[in-house]
Formats: structure tokens, C-alpha cells, sequence
């Protein structure tokens, strides 16, 4: 069986569909992993030790286990507790939390690599703590997070691909339809993957973009 | 929690654990080998291997690896590559932990002092006898801990190969959960024999590091 491509026109709609899903689930779990990769690192770093400890374990689990593992536990667990979510909202969770931990790491670092002067200054300058949190450290840790977290963002793109696994029609199962209708895997992973590279270039664009606009030497 | 269960089938997960350490195993060497011939190749002074390398490195980075493995598995056939799922998941996986690893070597390699190869060169050693008796063995020293973590993030991936079906931990997680309704027990079986195999591994490139630094 030789390689043909020319089938492909006929499939498209239902890859870009793909493509749309694959788009959409990054994004949101991009967001996702962001908020609470900043919650956690608060937590971490700030909370008291009977919540914090729990969280190191919790924290500890999902960065010593495979993101797959996690996805299973997530869509299967959830329903044998009664929560019926659809598979892309399990996806999506699963997905979030997996990169929040990693970022939470980065931030974690990045917030105690702030300057401690920045809050001592504030909280002279009578801001409360959270205040001082949230107006003046921590957007300055946010800045020097960017570009890692710009490269985990990335990761998530292509771990998303996993959530294919329990059933979410995003790029990855659409080329499985598409398969299954043509007995053509090559081709169509082959176009899968071309997509996948195309949206990491654009993600590496805007990652770019972001970078030199937050960054204050200009 | 069903402790009974958990026990029962306990020795299948031992068992799927060998494989996946198996697996991880013979992964890291194929991916340490692609990217030692990545890194020469992206360090190359010849145009054409620096843009192999690169257009490697890039490729393999900006696909997912469960893609990869899939064209490699379900794929490969129609251009005449048979293999069956463990060893489409070893290749796949490995030339896939290469492209991040040819990074790893890479930076390791540039992040050595320029001015070692100058030295060496004026001291009279060649070009070639600088590079293998100066620059490696000082970047060997760089490498170790970073190429720690790509192997951590290996292990992790061959979970990847549960969705070609080679039974190891993640394949056998799946399918118990499937049978007996149990993720949460499931999981936490997986998990700890996981976070087992990524401590100890952990700790052997911990001691390794501290073997191969002078100070």
C-alpha cells in the first residue's frame, strides 16, 4: 500500500474541526494552568502548614506521574464520584491541573526571587499583604515567568494530543476518523502533526510578542 | 479504598512496571545515542548537517510524541516499516527524547569556555584533540544534571505506549480501571511504582552528578 495524499481535500473539514477543538482545549487549559499555577505557588509559599503540606503531596503526585495516568484518573474518577462531566471538560481539568503544578514551580521560584525590599517597601507604604501580594510582587514575578511559562504552554499544546486517548474529538481523533474510514494512517497523522507544527509556530509567535512587550528594557 | 483488590492485583503492576522500566531503559540509550549525533550534527561545520540537526530538533519538538508514535506504529507499514508496539514505542520514544537531548548535549557543549578550545589549540593539540580531550569532559560535567531531567520526562512519556497497547504500567492502570470500576485504586498503585522508578532515578543521577564534579 503506496502513499496517497490526494485524499485528503475530502477529510479536511473534519481535521479542522479538529483543528478548532485542539486550539480551543489548549487555550483553555492554558488559562487553567496560569490561575492555578499562580493559586498554587500562593498557597505554596504563603498558606499555613496544614494546607500547605497536604498541597506539597497533592503537588508531588501530579509532577511523579504521567500526565496519561492523571487523565484517567481524572475522567474515570469523577464519574465514580457522581460527576458525569463530558470527556473535553475532563480534559481540560486534567490538563490545567497537570501544567498549574509546573507552573506553580516557576512562579514559586520567580516570586521568591523577587526582591523581599519590594515588600518590605510596600508595606511601609501601608499596603496590607495581600495588598503588597498582588499589586507589587507578584506582577513582577509574573514578568520573569513568562518565557518559561511560555515553554510549558507549548508542552501543553502537544500534550493535548492525549486527550484524545478518552475520547475528545480534537486533532488527534479526528485523523483517527479519518483513518478509520480511509485505512490511511500515514497520511493522516502525518497531516495531524503538520497541523500540530503549524500551531506550536504561531504559539512561538505570540509567545515572542508577549515577551518583548511585558519585558520594561525595551 | 479496596485494599483486597489492590492486592490482588498488585503483581501485574510489579510486573507491567518491569516493562515500563525496561522500556525506559532501552529508550534513554536510543535517545542518548540520536542526540549525541543530533548535537555533532548541530555543531557541525558543515551547513548542510547543521540544518539536519536543526530541522531534527525542531521537527521532533514541535509534534507531539504521541503523533510520532502513532505514524511510526500505525504508519509505518504503508511504507514498507513493520514493527510490532514495544518496539515502535523504544524508536518512537527514543528518537523523539533525542531531540530534546541533542539540546541538552548541545547547550552543555557551547556553555563550555571558548576560550578552553583557544588554550588547547595553543598548547598544540588539534582541533579534534581539543574537542575530545578538553570541551567533552568538561561538558560531560554540565550534561549530567539536565540530561536528568529529559530522562525523568522520558520515563513519564513511555506512558504514551499504553495508547499502542504495549502493557506496561499505564496500559495496565487503564485497563483495571476499566474492569473494576476502581480508578482510584488503580491510580495509586501506578503512581507509587511510578514515583518509585522516577526517585531512585532521580538519586542515581544525583549520585552520578556528584561523582563526576572536581570540587
Amino acid at each position: 500500500m503506496g502513499l496517497d495524499f490526494s485524499i485528503i481535500p475530502d477529510y479536511l473539514d473534519i481535521i479542522l474541526l479538529g483543528v478548532a477543538w485542539t486550539v480551543g482545549i489548549t487555550l483553555a487549559a492554558a488559562a487553567l494552568s496560569f490561575a492555578g499555577g499562580v493559586v498554587f505557588a500562593v498557597i505554596a509559599l504563603y498558606a499555613p502548614w496544614v494546607i500547605r503540606q497536604p498541597f506539597r503531596l497533592i503537588e508531588f503526585v501530579f509532577m511523579g506521574t504521567p500526565l496519561l495516568l492523571q487523565l484517567f484518573l481524572i475522567y474515570f474518577g469523577l464519574v465514580q464520584i457522581g460527576i458525569d462531566l463530558p470527556a473535553f471538560v475532563a480534559g481540560i481539568i486534567g490538563l490545567g491541573l497537570h501544567f498549574a503544578v509546573y507552573n506553580s514551580e516557576l512562579i514559586q521560584t520567580s516570586i521568591l526571587a523577587v526582591d523581599r525590599g519590594q515588600m518590605e517597601a510596600a508595606r511601609t507604604l501601608g499596603l496590607s499583604r495581600g495588598q503588597a501580594l498582588r499589586k507589587v510582587v507578584i506582577p513582577q514575578a509574573v514578568r520573569a515567568v513568562v518565557p518559561p511559562i511560555g515553554n510549558n504552554m507549548i508542552a501543553l499544546l502537544k500534550d493535548s494530543a492525549l486527550v484524545s486517548v478518552i475520547g475528545v474529538s480534537e486533532l488527534t481523533l479526528s485523523a483517527q476518523r479519518a483513518i478509520g474510514k480511509t485505512y490511511r494512517p500515514f497520511e493522516f497523522y502525518i497531516l495531524a502533526a503538520a497541523f500540530y507544527y503549524v500551531i506550536n509556530l504561531c504559539m512561538e509567535w505570540v509567545q515572542r510578542k508577549i515577551e518583548r512587550r511585558i519585558s520594561i528594557s525595551r | 479504598m479496596d485494599f483486597e483488590l489492590m492486592q490482588k492485583v498488585f503483581p501485574f503492576f510489579l510486573e507491567a512496571a518491569w516493562t515500563t522500566i525496561l522500556l525506559s531503559v532501552l529508550t534513554a540509550i536510543l535517545g542518548l545515542t540520536c542526540g549525541t549525533l543530533g548535537a555533532a550534527a548541530r555543531l557541525s561545520r558543515f551547513r548542510s548537517l547543521r540544518f539536519i540537526g536543526a530541522a531534527y530538533v525542531s521537527v521532533f519538538r514541535g509534534t507531539p510524541a504521541l503523533i510520532q508514535l502513532f505514524i511510526l506504529y500505525f504508519g509505518g507499514p504503508q511504507i514498507g516499516i513493520q514493527l510490532d508496539a514495544f518496539q515502535a514505542g523504544v524508536i518512537g520514544l527514543g528518537i523523539n527524547a533525542g531531540a530534546y537531548m541533542t539540546e541538552t548535549i548541545r547547550g552543555a557543549i557551547i556553555a563550555v569556555d571558548s576560550g578552553q578550545r583557544e588554550a588547547a589549540r595553543t598548547l598544540g593539540l588539534s582541533n579534534w584533540q581539543a574537542t575530545y580531550k578538553v570541551i567533552l569532559p568538561q561538558a560531560a560535567r554540565l550534561m549530567v544534571r539536565p540530561l536528568g531531567v529529559n530522562l525523568n520526562m522520558l520515563i513519564k512519556a513511555t506512558a504514551l505506549v499504553a495508547a499502542i497497547s504495549v502493557i506496561e504500567l499505564t496500559y495496565t492502570a487503564q485497563r483495571y480501571i476499566g474492569s473494576t470500576y476502581k480508578p482510584f485504586e488503580m491510580f495509586l498503585l501506578a503512581g507509587i511504582l511510578y514515583m518509585i522508578i522516577l526517585y531512585a532515578t532521580g538519586r542515581a543521577v544525583a549520585w552520578v552528578d556528584r561523582k563526576v564534579q572536581i570540587t
